[in-house]
């Protein structure tokens, strides 16, 4: 979200959900949709029914690719250079929204210096897609009135993501297809409330609604509104670097909500080590979760059937979460806990009603300013909406970027961390399966899904399982320099020669035993789509 | 647009050019029975339950497939109607088991509540009397029994025009007609593109389509609805939880316009991944650990220890000892609530959340 933040002034799904179908030509890349975002990936398999071009660029042959105009197989971590050549060729041919650059956009002439070594050729070279298939993926974004970008995690799990996402969004702004319907650059949230826990301020750098915590209005406008003396006028610790410090022993508190960095979190041992050496670990969740195993003390948590409250999807559309049934046990709902421990810290934090904290969202974060539970029982809104009257925002950045112009960040290819060689001579990448969710607390407690994908297992192209003789369904060991894993194999072409794939759901073999915790320097993002693996019948 | 007038049992009413006799009906809210037709798909006009009579030439039309016409009357309730709706029923009931009392639908089956609705009691052809088909459900999700359909094809649209899965299509001909898989095989099989979303059980007006992990847990009529927001993936479908005795039985669909899912569309783990809201798993009482071991403890105990431990951390260290991690799966209310505690009471800013993971 940093890069979109630095290019538009906003990070966010710059367009709906609904207007999908709308976009003349999609490009997918980064993104498995059909498995990670299945609704979104059945629109698009209905626009191109109805006529839409449809491009994606991934390192494996994923589902979507049967319904694609044209589908590529760039190599692990070379999408700035794919990106750039796209850009190269549509500056060439004069594809791109001459007009649009010129009223819209800062720092064009730098942007075409930095891509102009960005030749088919040379993109070829790096990224293994074929020089022509450049070309033509080229003209198939930059010629039609409505293009669409749509990404996820494969964009953004690198060291060089946020340049990543730089790439995406300087070829958006050169074709103009950014503020307008049926376009945009359109990043997928993987969870259901991932939008919504990044605008509330759960984010060590900004108060809610991206209110910089660094600023000293802003600081003491939420002082006021809070009734407090004294916020921290300094940007806290991002996840990663929150499980460095408790390794360190510098962290002497942790409180996770709803989270389980075991599973999720890069580099598995160093995260159990983290939460070894941290003096006080509190749990909130529904579950004993591999994380909660080393907590001091766990609290039971009300799950998303058994509260109210709203959820704000990847579309920035805030939704209500409606209660069915009741909690287990003495399981409280997660707000209600903090407004006893609030209590119990002489700070008092009373609220009726989900609704009620709602209130004052609204009151504190200008682009959540106008929604309101009385208006979301008979109102679509998606933010930003700033009063009672605002109607809400389908689409962002019309007639203007949040920050006035647009901003090309011209970047370079960065190759990843790691490049296998002889001893870990395969690069494997992780990622999500149709049937599981993240760390799988849910899914692998849900019989029917479970007993559908009970395994865990890793992709090996069919040429090199010939080659480590592993036939379909063995156990193997997947080992980096960071841990190893048994797993089954799983041998097909999803994955290509030297590539092996593996989803992270399962506690039993957990892929991020293996991954790197290397830093995506600006957001913070862990490279788990590159490592450097070898694999070996057991 | 310019408009056609039509009168429907007496009534006069304006539509636009490219309107149905259903859709005119709708508008004076005369109820029409249809089984094949579905507003989001194509249409099919198969069922012929919709047949309306044409006043002038005394013709059976199927409303949802027939246009407007400027000064069309049309009588929906008239005797040849009323017969010809019967016959149709008779017709669909001579190819249907007779397992009411035992079938998954009974309460919320179409072809059920029409025949009741009509007064077919003795149909002329009989009932199926062997079951033709056997029955798939070697699959967690969904039982298929092709013995009870009645071809409308809402799956078939349903799969094909919104999932584009391509799983399921017509095969074969005459009697042997059925919604196929490939090979014959279960739906999800080797060679099956079906990915279990479950639209096509929601599309289905019998009981050839259910929800094989609902089998036995309750009656459609039993069951409580609750719309929310499907908690797996940021596309935030809605869905509806049927519940009963505090148990979440099925998910069934929404279809609201302006959703980001207006036809109901969900993926497997929406539709099916809810048994682990009441998991024996779940965590039912706070834990403190003594000695290595977690010991259950009462609410006031644990929050006490938490407030106490808290406090002296920050007292000692202050609040930049101390971090959060909030999280993606609750709400935005939780994720405001604890991000004002840790910066407002523990007076620290290092909240973060697995947005980068």
């Amino acid at each position: 979200m940093a890069g979109l933040a630095a290019s538009f002034g906003s990070g966010a799904m710059t367009n709906s959900i609904g207007e999908v179908e709308k976009a003349d030509t999609i490009f997918v890349t980064g993104s498995n949709t059909t498995e990670a975002h299945p609704v979104i990936a059945s629109k698009m398999k209905k626009a191109v029914k109805n006529g839409t071009n449809l491009i994606v660029a991934d390192p494996r042959n994923i589902g979507l690719t049967e319904a694609a105009d044209i589908a590529v197989t760039q190599k692990p971590g070379t999408d700035i250079a794919l990106l750039n050549g796209l850009m190269h060729v549509i500056i060439k041919e004069e594809l791109y929204a001459e007009e649009y650059v010129e009223e819209r956009t800062e720092n064009f002439a730098d942007l075409k210096e930095a891509v102009k070594e960005y030749t088919p050729e040379k993109v070829e070279e790096i990224t293994g897609v074929a020089a022509e298939d450049v070309i033509e993926m080229a003209r198939t974004y930059a010629s039609v009135d409505r293009a669409a970008i749509y990404y996820a995690m494969g964009i953004t799990q690198h060291k060089s993501g946020t340049a990543n996402v730089f790439a995406i969004a300087n070829l958006a702004m050169l074709t103009g297809n950014v503020g307008k319907e049926g376009t945009g650059v359109n990043p997928l949230r993987g969870q259901n409330n991932v939008q919504g826990a990044c605008d509330l301020g759960g984010l060590p750098n900004v108060y809610p609604g991206y209110q910089s915590v660094e600023e000293p209005e802003l600081k003491e406008k939420f002082e006021n509104a809070w009734g407090v003396d004294e916020l921290s006028a300094e940007a806290g610790l991002t996840v990663v670097e929150m499980i460095n410090k408790a390794a360190d022993g510098e962290l002497r508190g942790l409180y996770v909500m709803g989270e389980n960095p075991v599973l999720s979190d890069p580099d598995q041992q160093h995260v159990e080590e983290a939460l070894e050496a941290v003096e006080f670990l509190v749990v909130q969740d529904i579950f004993l979760t591999e994380t909660a195993e080393f907590a001091d003390v766990v609290l039971p948590a009300a799950c998303f059937a058994e509260k109210d409250g709203t959820f704000t999807n990847s579309e920035r559309r805030v939704q209500f979460v409606n209660k069915a049934v009741d909690a287990p046990g003495e399981a409280m709902t997660d707000w209600q806990i903090f407004c006893e421990l609030a209590k119990r810290m002489g700070y008092e934090m009373d609220y009726s009603s989900a609704a009620e904290i709602m209130a004052e969202i609204a009151e504190v974060t200008p682009i959540y300013g106008g929604i309101s539970y009385d208006r979301l029982e008979d109102e679509e809104l998606q933010w930003p909406c700033t009063d009672q009257d605002d109607p809400g925002t389908k689409f962002l950045h019309q007639g203007e970027f949040a920050h006035g112009k647009g901003i090309f960040h011209p970047v370079e290819h960065i190759a990843p961390v790691e490049a296998a060689d002889d001893e870990y001579s395969y690069i494997m990448m992780t990622g999500r399966m149709l049937y599981h969710f993240h760390g799988g607390s849910m899914t692998r407690r849900s019989a029917a899904v479970d007993q559908h994908e009970p395994d865990a297992y890793v992709e090996i192209n069919v040429e090199d399982a010939k080659e480590l003789g592993i036939e379909d369904g063995d156990r193997v060991k997947v080992a980096s320099r960071r841990g190893e894993v048994e797993t089954y194999a799983r041998i097909g072409s999803i994955v290509k020669p030297g590539e092996v794939f593996m989803p992270f759901h399962y506690a039993e073999s957990p892929a991020n035993r293996l991954t790197n915790a290397e830093l995506d320097p600006i957001a913070k993002i862990p490279e788990y789509k590159v490592s450097a693996v070898k694999v070996e019948k057991v | 647009m310019d408009t056609i007038t039509v009168t429907i049992d007496g009534q006069q009413v304006e539509v636009d050019q490219q309107a149905t006799l259903l859709d005119a009906a709708n508008k004076l809210d005369i109820e029409i029975p249809t089984l094949c037709y579905h507003p989001d798909l194509t249409l099919h006009g198969s069922c012929r339950i919709c047949v309306v009579e044409d006043a002038e030439s005394g013709n059976l039309l199927a409303s949802c497939a027939t246009p407007v016409t400027d000064g069309m009357k049309i009588k929906t309730a008239s005797d040849k109607v009323i017969t010809a709706r019967k016959m149709n029923l008779e017709l669909l009931l001579s190819d249907h088991p007779n397992d009411c009392m035992t079938c998954e639908a009974d309460g919320a089956c179409e072809l059920q509540e029409l025949v009741y609705e009509y007064g077919v009691t003795e149909p002329s052809f009989g009932l199926m009397e062997e079951q033709k088909f056997e029955v798939k459900n070697e699959n967690p999700f969904i039982e298929f029994d092709q013995n009870k359909c009645i071809l409308c094809g809402k799956c078939v649209r349903v799969d094909n025009e919104v999932q584009c899965s391509g799983a399921i299509d017509f095969t074969e001909r005459g009697f042997q007609s059925k919604v196929g898989v490939p090979f014959d095989q279960d739906l999800g099989a080797d060679h099956s593109s079906c990915v279990f979303c479950g639209q096509c059980v929601e599309m289905c007006p019998t009981g050839a389509l259910t929800y094989k992990p609902a089998k036995g847990l309750g009656r459609e009529y039993e069951l409580e609805s609750v719309q929310t927001t499907c908690p797996y993936c940021g596309v935030g479908c809605q869905i509806e939880l049927k519940v009963k005795d505090n148990k979440i039985v099925k998910v069934g669909s929404v279809y609201q316009e302006d959703s980001p899912n207006p036809i109901g569309e969900t993926c497997v783990k929406g539709r099916f991944a809810y048994d682990f809201v009441d998991h024996p798993e779940r965590l039912t009482k706070p834990l403190i650990k003594k000695d290595g071991e977690f010991e259950e403890a009462s609410w006031d105990e644990a929050l006490d220890y938490v407030a106490d431990k808290l406090t002296t951390i920050t007292e000692e260290d202050g609040g930049e000892a101390v971090a959060a991690l909030t999280s993606a799966r609750c709400t935005n209310e939780e994720n405001y609530l604890l991000q004002k505690f840790m910066r407002g009471v523990v007076g620290t800013n290092s909240i973060d959340h697995c947005a980068r993971l």
